[in-house]
């Protein structure tokens, strides 16, 4: 019987691209499941076309949210497996890490989810994601133009966000 | 690891956003209200239509405030009235209200603010009877406590 190398279980992650970037890419949904942003900075795999992805993003968090809230051990209540939480309600995830990447979510209690896909060896996002929210603010919620509850078509938040990733280790 | 941040109060947050000057504020305000109430000439539509601008600006306020106060959900709507009056007012607008009235249920409540810089210098004459005149507050807190409700 033949072997695989032990070296192969786990590979090492990719370096960071040659543009600095250290985020794979980002998604920002609302309440409603509204896909509102999504950027790439690094992704050599597709599997699905963006709308399948957007849904099946959007998906898997609502189900890893309710089953993390109902699982939680601390918690005095029993709710039912099903039933929704309200954002900002009970116990939340905040990332999962495979050896290829790490996933980092933030809701904020209006809704606002915002997942950002990173390296495996990244530590804590919990206060980027909120420093992207308060981008998020700043250039999308304050501008006049934009009309919430629609996918997100402002430059300068895309310039300033592009430029807040390439600082994030 | 992270440290936890718990909220802030409104007087830090108010300290640290920018301001601006407070004539200028209420004299833009009453400008606007002089402006509706010459374009649709009927108070009650000139309540209706301050409350629907206060609404567009909540749906956008909300995220602003939850982004700068890190307050966790409210867990009644008595703690919500509580936010609302000691948060949120001094946080946007420089000024602490008061939370009265409550009635048996627990469902209604008034929100009492001592002095309210949309209304400096402004009388309001005997033609404007039941003009709203701080009506877009009313229609801020609905939007902003919209986008937060349960679906």
């Amino acid at each position: 019987m033949q072997f695989f190398g032990g070296s192969d279980i786990s590979p090492s992650p990719p370096a960071p691209t040659a543009s600095g970037h250290n985020a794979h890419m980002m998604y920002m949904f609302n309440r409603n499941g509204v896909c509102l942003f999504y950027r790439e900075w690094n992704r050599p795999l597709r599997t699905l076309n963006p709308q399948q992805d957007h849904k099946l993003m959007f998906g898997l968090l609502f189900s890893l949210k309710s089953l993390t809230a109902k699982m939680d051990p601390t918690s005095a209540e029993k709710g039912n497996l099903g039933v929704p939480q309200l954002p900002g309600q009970g116990c939340s995830f905040h990332s999962f890490r495979t050896n290829t990447y790490k996933l980092s979510f933030m809701e904020s209690p209006s809704g606002i989810k915002i997942i950002l896909v990173t390296h495996p060896r990244t530590g804590d996002l919990r206060e980027a994601l909120k420093y992207i929210y308060n981008l998020y603010v700043e250039y999308v919620a304050k501008n006049p133009v934009y009309a919430p509850g629609t996918p997100i078509k402002c430059e300068l938040f895309n310039t300033n966000l592009d430029q807040y990733v390439r600082s994030i280790s | 690891m992270s440290r936890v941040v718990g909220p802030r109060s409104g007087d830090a947050i108010f300290a640290s956003v920018e301001r601006v000057n407070a004539e200028l504020f209420t004299l833009t305000y009453g400008a606007i209200v002089r402006q509706l109430l010459t374009d649709l000439e009927e108070v009650d539509e000139v309540n209706k239509q301050l409350d629907q601008m206060g609404y567009n600006i909540g749906i956008r306020l909300i995220d602003e405030f939850l982004a700068k106060s890190n307050v966790t959900r409210c867990v009644d709507f008595r703690e919500t009235a509580e936010v609302i009056a000691k948060v949120g007012f001094k946080m946007f607008l420089g000024v602490t209200a008061s939370v009265t009235n409550w009635d048996a249920d627990g469902t209604c409540c008034s929100i009492v603010l001592e002095d309210n810089p949309l209304v400096d210098f402004v009388e309001l004459p005997d033609t404007c009877q039941g003009l709203y005149y701080c009506n877009i507050l009313s229609g801020v807190i609905r939007g902003a406590l919209e986008m937060v409700s349960p679906l």
